[in-house]
């Protein structure tokens, strides 16, 4: 086991990565090295793995890909379509992380892998600097809020290790992640074949003083990230237990901190009481924070029920509870079209919203962004499937939201077909 | 609580079990709240043992709003049905039992033959059988995605048509913790609030919870016989074959499931701190090590799942 090696230790925190790209750029590559190296491929699975490699090319070499592409279908056309999920772990956290493709006609899935991430894996190839898919993946990572980017610089091995040829590439993208609003990006010139800078040092890149990639993973902060402060906690589910006349809310908290003695209001009604308990099985909290899952006591009868937002009271709790969320039938987000069939003003689909289910119609397309360019055109007349644009809806009840830049989840919804029950688009509310 | 400490990321940020558990029990919570009649598959193995714990956590003081049900194949270990009987009597809610022995007698599947026969595919039938029966619109399942790579791809609320069955290319977008529950009659949901836990953090948690779990996970001296590389224990079930000599030695299992598709590791971790110290060295996957159903063809679970099994 090596300085990397898993630990048996509880105490570590979790990490949620995305990294999206095409076997080209070497994704799979660092993948595999970062797997490796905190022992998370197993020797059978690389049985498996090498046994299939020789099988297809007839020849020696691994191919990882074949590691987290898992279904047949990927495995015949040796692509990655859908999101793979990879848990590896050291002593200071454990990694979720969704590998995504990289190609165009799989931007849904890119945005289904990135829409829980902490940070994202930009890849760029060191011969090639900063080209379209950077700059694709980098403007898809700021429009779902993942507040830190890691841009790897690879195959630095290939341009004699040199300084130069990073600083342009940094540059570049500094000009791209300019205009995105992006909160914190970090560079690491690696070389994922030879193990620069992925999770040892180099001895060939002298110039370069910061970390190695998956130092940087393991002691990233994730306390000051700009979304989630104030309180909010969608009401999930009400447990009663009638023989003791209890009445709790259950939910998961998704952002702030909920204490008992806050002032809150219940959303859309408005409705104002206080927090009598936090609770959960082991007992009850002074203090529940996200995403926790917890059940929450109100002082007063109140009628709260699923689908309504509890949130500071801002009469009482003033400039202390935060930016109160907006309560309205309008809702303009920018939403990533999911379906064949594409989505025209006037459709008639239903939204989930945290916990509340309610139908929706498209007033108007506002825009469309061209995916190449990332300029937006007004007026589209439809979204086809991967597009993103700017759309207004209308729901049909009051919904409590808040700008998705300030919270990913009260300021997130999905579409939902309601003749075939499919999830046809994801919006970010603006 | 001591749970929200982290000493490398700052003050109230909450270990990674803890952001599992909380994961789990919206998932758990969502499909209460959004499918008409849920159930939870309980085997008496150390990933359904999780299960139940966080269902005490997003319910109670209620009781569960769904019942449990086990996929008995006739053929499990004793030790994991006395556990199971012990467990739901503790918790008092409702177990139905969906018979693999039934539904050979009423002649709706026939039984394999030979020394390497299994009902472990029988299972499928079984469960499809008492899904129908109840009128179940959604099932919670113990699996977890770094079990094996079809898992892997697959989405926490994975749908299922009316036969039961998982369409691999054509699943719903799964984006934040938004989920998708809608059936049209006669479909269902598996749900698995377990697919982001890995083994270790399946049996740190059990650590942490101080869950019991059926003995046969701990070290026990036990009759076994070697076959394809593993060890089997000798049993009513099982034929021995030519050259299949039995033996006496000290074993655990890393999972349960029908014994005669479920193997033994050699150990000596009699608790689980040895346990989980075992599972953090391994080198071999579980299913890789004591599961002979994957062994099969490469995409062995994968068209398992198409023919909706768990």
């Amino acid at each position: 086991m090596g300085e990397h090696g898993t630990m048996t230790t509880i105490e570590t925190s979790l990490l949620r990565i995305a990294t999206a790209g095409s076997v080209d750029d070497g994704k799979s590559t660092l993948i595999g090295r970062l797997l490796y190296d905190s022992k998370a491929i197993l020797a059978d699975q690389l049985e498996q793995v090498q046994e299939a490699s020789e099988r297809r090319s007839g020849e020696g070499g691994l191919d990882l890909s074949l590691l987290t592409d898992g279904l047949r279908a990927e495995r015949e056309q040796g692509i990655t379509i859908d999101v793979a999920y990879r848990y590896f772990q050291t002593a200071r956290r454990k990694f979720v992380l969704a590998d995504t493709p990289g190609h165009v006609q799989y931007t849904r899935n890119m945005v289904t892998g990135a829409s829980t991430a902490d940070v994202a894996i930009i890849l760029i190839d060191a011969r090639h600097g900063v080209v379209e898919q950077t700059r694709r993946h980098t403007f898809i990572a700021s429009l779902l809020g993942i507040p830190h980017l890691a841009v790897c610089v690879n195959k630095m091995d290939l341009v004699g290790y040199a300084e130069d040829i990073f600083d342009g590439i940094v540059r570049d993208f500094c000009a791209v992640a300019r205009g995105l609003g992006i909160n914190d990006v970090q560079f690491f010139p690696i070389s994922a074949k030879l193990g620069d800078n992925v999770v040892d040092g180099s001895a060939s890149m002298d110039w370069y003083s910061g970390v190695p990639l998956l130092e940087h993973l393991e002691t990233l902060s994730l306390a000051d990230d700009p979304a989630g402060h104030d309180a909010r906690f969608p009401v999930q589910w009400v447990i009663r237990d009638h023989d003791a006349d209890y009445r709790g809310y259950a939910g998961t908290v998704a952002g702030g901190e909920l204490r008992p003695g806050d002032p809150v209001v219940v959303l859309p009604s408005g409705v104002r009481t206080t927090i009598a308990a936090v609770e959960t099985l082991d007992g009850e909290l002074e203090v529940a924070v996200a995403p926790m899952s917890v059940t929450v006591r109100l002082a007063d009868n109140v009628d709260a029920s699923r689908g309504d937002l509890i949130a500071p009271d801002p009469a009482v709790a003033g400039e202390a509870g935060g930016v109160p969320p907006v309560v309205s039938r309008e809702i303009t987000a920018d939403v990533c079209w999911m379906a064949g069939a594409e989505l025209r003003p006037g459709a008639r689909l239903a939204l989930k919203h945290t916990t509340s289910s309610v139908r929706a119609i498209v007033d108007a397309l506002e825009d469309v962004i061209d995916i190449t360019t990332l300029e937006r055109v007004a007026a589209p007349e439809s979204l086809a499937l991967n597009d993103i644009g700017r759309v207004r809806l209308r729901v049909s009840r009051e919904l409590a939201v808040d700008p998705y830049e300030r919270n990913r989840t009260t300021g997130s919804f999905i579409l939902i077909d309601e003749a075939t029950n499919e999830t046809v688009g994801a919006g970010m509310v603006r | 609580m001591s749970t929200i400490e982290d000493p490398t990321a700052g003050p109230l940020q909450l270990s990674h079990l803890r952001v599992l558990e909380a994961e789990a029990i919206h998932i758990m919570r969502e499909v209460a709240a959004e499918l008409e009649r849920p159930v939870l598959l309980f085997s008496g193995g150390k990933d359904s043992i999780v299960l139940l714990r966080l269902a005490e956590k997003a319910f109670r003081p209620g009781r569960f709003p769904f019942p449990l049900m086990h996929v008995d194949t006739g053929h499990n270990f004793p030790e994991v049905i006395e556990f199971r009987d012990r467990r739901v009597a503790e918790l008092g809610e409702r177990l139905i039992v969906a018979s693999v022995q039934e539904t050979i007698d009423k002649g709706r599947v026939a039984e394999e033959t030979g020394p390497r026969a299994s009902r472990n595919r029988l299972q499928t039938t079984t469960l499809l059988d008492a899904i129908e029966e109840h009128c179940f619109d959604a099932a919670f399942g113990g699996a977890r995605r770094d079990e094996e790579r079809a898992r892997a791809k697959e989405r926490i609320f994975s749908f299922r048509d009316d036969f039961g069955g998982w369409d691999p290319k054509n699943q719903r977008p799964e984006l934040w913790s938004l989920y998708n529950g809608r059936v049209r009659r006669g479909e269902s949901v598996r749900v698995f609030p377990l697919s982001n836990w890995t083994e270790l953090d399946v049996w740190q948690y059990i650590a942490e919870e101080d869950l019991e779990v059926p003995n046969i996970y701990f070290a026990h001296e036990r009759e076994v016989f070697k076959r394809d590389g593993m060890l089997y224990a000798t049993s009513d079930h099982m034929e021995l074959m030519d050259g299949e000599e039995p033996f006496v030695t000290s074993v655990r299992y890393r999972t349960v499931g029908d014994m005669s598709c479920t193997g033994a590791v050699a150990s000596t971790a009699a608790d689980l701190e040895t346990v989980v110290g075992e599972i953090a060295a391994t080198r071999i996957t579980e299913r890789g090590e004591t599961r002979a159903d994957d062994r099969v063809t490469e995409a062995a679970m994968e068209d398992r799942k198409v023919a909706g099994y768990f």
